[in-house]
């Protein structure tokens, strides 16, 4: 009998090329490399300037989505990006992605998107396989068995050099969800609960891995935002056992396996999942029947607050700090806080179940009178798939705007901004100061809530509006 | 480069959970090289809407000018995995962190830059908090911290990491040097791996 281990350790296992030492940390082999504009310039021109060549472009992806823009004209239609250095950029990638024979998703291919959309959209997130990306959010990914964690641009050149990086290996935390969620309680308010329970550094080292009957029976979009904000918590990575939920999504992946390949890989995947006895280095047990809607209040997404809650009373330097900046006051509640920006979209809620849950709510309503609302599909596929059903006329309808995809107003690269002072709910990820735009104040909520404050023009429960 | 000693005085910043977002806004990311980054460190906090220096921010004090330690409070770097933060740390003319915290990547960020992250303990961390512009000096192959009144304390720096800051050791080359065993696991491996 072998030791029982974790899911992350036979992932582990599986990549090392070189083993830790002492000295030395391991070579891990890299399976899957996704590449966007911002952080692989630099990376390429450090292979240039070494004359190396790009290991494995077969498994090296690239698309465009953090400083892309979202209006069609300037999408499709020729009318120049607005912003001069994003349009820089975006030549850039597609000139580097000639020069070392990456695959590219420009920015009118109908499959491009946010980097952590499309790769589960293609069905090249695969459970058991290594990821990383130039960017923090790749541990959505792990919403499959992957181990995909984001690197920085120093790696992003180890990786185009070698398809391997050196890693340390990290610990691991089982985070333990009994319980169903009630109705009207997303997927986004538990990793909101999560992470006001142990914090914005509670998972610093760790990976994660969420287990237990509540998270057995979400969706592949609910695991997905899930591990999607693992690294609010800090945490290297968070990881969701595959099970057939995972199976029957990939089935349908135009670039998962086929055939005899599938059964094969069926076979590895099953094997996966954590050994009963294996051994977690931490562990915490939330009940998700207790759980109500989550609304951040702060300048971090563990400042948060259930939406029948108030903001904290009391806090340290860094609290009043927050306030200050936000504009609240201690003690007060979180509903009716007045909401002007509305943000749908991201690589945390901007799939195509999560369009459908805020148009369920908007659906015959106006937005508030001065609220701004703006829809961003994550993906051009999710975006057609939406206009299939109607859902962007259900958004139209209401007053909202309909816009290509891309990262937009999460980190408002492209110009996608919140104007200062005004507050925004947002279904993104980062509630930092100044991140949807200089002064802008972000309330972190899910689709369902940010659809329901856009109706009322404050921060409003959508359970509310649940008879819909 | 490779880097032995620090001295300097040190410049603090006491908020806790600093993101990367704020020691470099997203809007900031668009160049395409890694110089440059300096002039919009903290941009936020630095400078007015008008983009004039805040005269209170602890960075735009006169006595803050050419010190190269910047003491943070606990968990820098949270957030984003930008690069840029590093560099831009660097490129202001900083050469190591101190906090009692740092988050993963950013601290990988660091070390991939010649940046040291020197991790401290509570006690340690509060005495620097209160004494500003203290005059601190870093030793990397010991791995110590010393204090104006000559207490020294030790700060964890992985082997290979410390290694490759005394050498100025070039982590790709290393990495390139295990060719042979990469190509031997890819023919292993070659079941998990998918191609387009």
């Amino acid at each position: 009998m072998s030791i029982p281990k974790t899911m992350f350790e036979k992932v582990w296992d599986e990549h090392v090329v070189v083993p830790e030492t002492d000295d030395t940390p391991a070579v891990l082999f890299i399976d899957l490399h996704l590449t966007h504009e911002v952080t692989t310039p630099q990376a390429y021109t450090e292979l240039r300037k070494r004359g190396l060549k790009l290991r494995r472009p077969d498994l090296t992806l690239a698309t465009m989505d953090h400083s892309t823009p979202t209006r069609t004209e300037q999408v499709f239609g020729g009318v120049p990006i607005a912003v001069d250095s994003a349009a820089k950029q975006v030549k850039q990638l597609e000139e580097n992605a000639r020069e070392f024979g990456v695959e590219l998703f420009n920015l009118q291919d109908s499959r491009r998107g946010i980097v952590h959309i499309i790769g589960p959209e293609l069905g090249l997130t695969q459970p058991g396989k290594t990821i990383v990306c130039g960017d923090s959010h790749t541990s959505t990914h792990g919403a499959f068995g992957a181990l995909a964690f984001g690197i920085g641009t120093t790696e992003v050149g180890h990786v185009l050099a070698t398809q391997c990086l050196l890693q340390r290996r990290p610990k691991t935390f089982a985070i333990n969800v009994t319980g169903k969620l009630p109705s009207g309680v997303t997927a986004k308010d538990l990793i909101l609960a999560i992470i006001g329970r142990i914090g914005v550094s509670g998972g610093t080292g760790y990976v994660l891995e969420f287990r237990g009957e509540c998270i057995a029976g979400l969706s592949m979009d609910e695991r997905m935002t899930i591990c999607n904000m693992s690294i609010e918590a800090g945490a290297r990575a968070g990881m969701i056992a595959p099970d057939a939920t995972t199976f029957t999504h990939l089935e349908q992946a135009p670039r998962a396996p086929k055939g005899d390949a599938w059964l094969a890989a069926l076979e590895r995947w099953k094997k996966l999942p954590t050994d009963a006895g294996a051994r977690f280095d931490r562990s915490i047990d939330i009940d998700a029947s207790t759980l109500v809607p989550m609304v951040t209040y702060g300048t971090n997404p563990g400042m948060v607050a259930p939406i029948t809650g108030s903001v904290p009373a009391q806090g340290d330097a860094v609290f009043q700090k927050a306030l200050a900046y936000m504009g609240l006051t201690a003690g007060e509640p979180i509903r009716n806080v007045p909401v002007n920006n509305v943000f749908l979209g991201s690589c945390t809620n901007g799939r195509l179940s999560d369009l459908r849950n805020a148009a369920r709510v908007l659906r015959g309503h106006k937005l508030a009178q001065g609220v701004k609302m703006l829809v961003v599909p994550g993906s051009q596929n999710v975006k057609r798939a939406a206009e299939a059903e109607g859902l962007d006329r259900v958004f139209l309808d209401a007053g909202a705007e309909w816009r290509e995809s891309g990262c937009s107003m999460c980190l408002g690269m492209n110009g996608d901004l919140v104007p200062a002072g005004q507050y925004s709910i947002s279904t993104s990820n980062r509630n930092f100061e100044g991140r949807q735009g200089v002064g802008a104040r972000t309330l972190l909520a899910s689709p369902e809530t940010a659809a329901a404050s856009a109706i009322r023009g404050r921060v409003t429960d959508p359970r509310e509006f649940s008879s819909n | 480069m490779s880097i032995v000693n620090i001295r300097s005085r040190t410049v603090v910043l006491p908020t806790s959970n600093i993101d990367t977002d704020q020691i470099i806004p997203a809007r900031f990311l668009t160049s395409t090289t890694r110089a440059g980054f300096g002039k919009n460190l903290f941009a936020d906090w630095r400078y007015d809407s008008a983009g004039n220096p805040k005269p209170d921010f602890a960075l735009n004090k006169p006595e803050a000018n050419g010190a190269s330690i910047l003491v943070a409070g606990r968990n820098i770097g949270c957030g984003s995995s930008r690069e840029h933060a590093a560099w831009a740390l660097q490129d202001f003319g900083i050469a190591a962190v101190i906090s009692t915290e740092f988050a993963d990547i950013f601290r990988t960020n660091c070390l991939k830059n010649g940046l040291v992250p020197v991790l401290v303990d509570e006690k340690t961390h509060a005495w620097l908090l209160a004494h500003p512009q203290a005059e601190v000096t870093i030793d990397v192959e010991q791995s110590t911290l010393s204090l104006p009144d000559g207490t020294t304390v030790k700060f964890p720096l992985e082997g290979f990491a410390r290694y490759c800051l005394l050498n100025g050791v070039d982590e790709l080359g290393y990495l390139l040097s295990k060719d042979e065993a990469i190509s031997s696991y890819e023919e292993r491996a070659a079941y998990q791996q998918t191609h387009r």
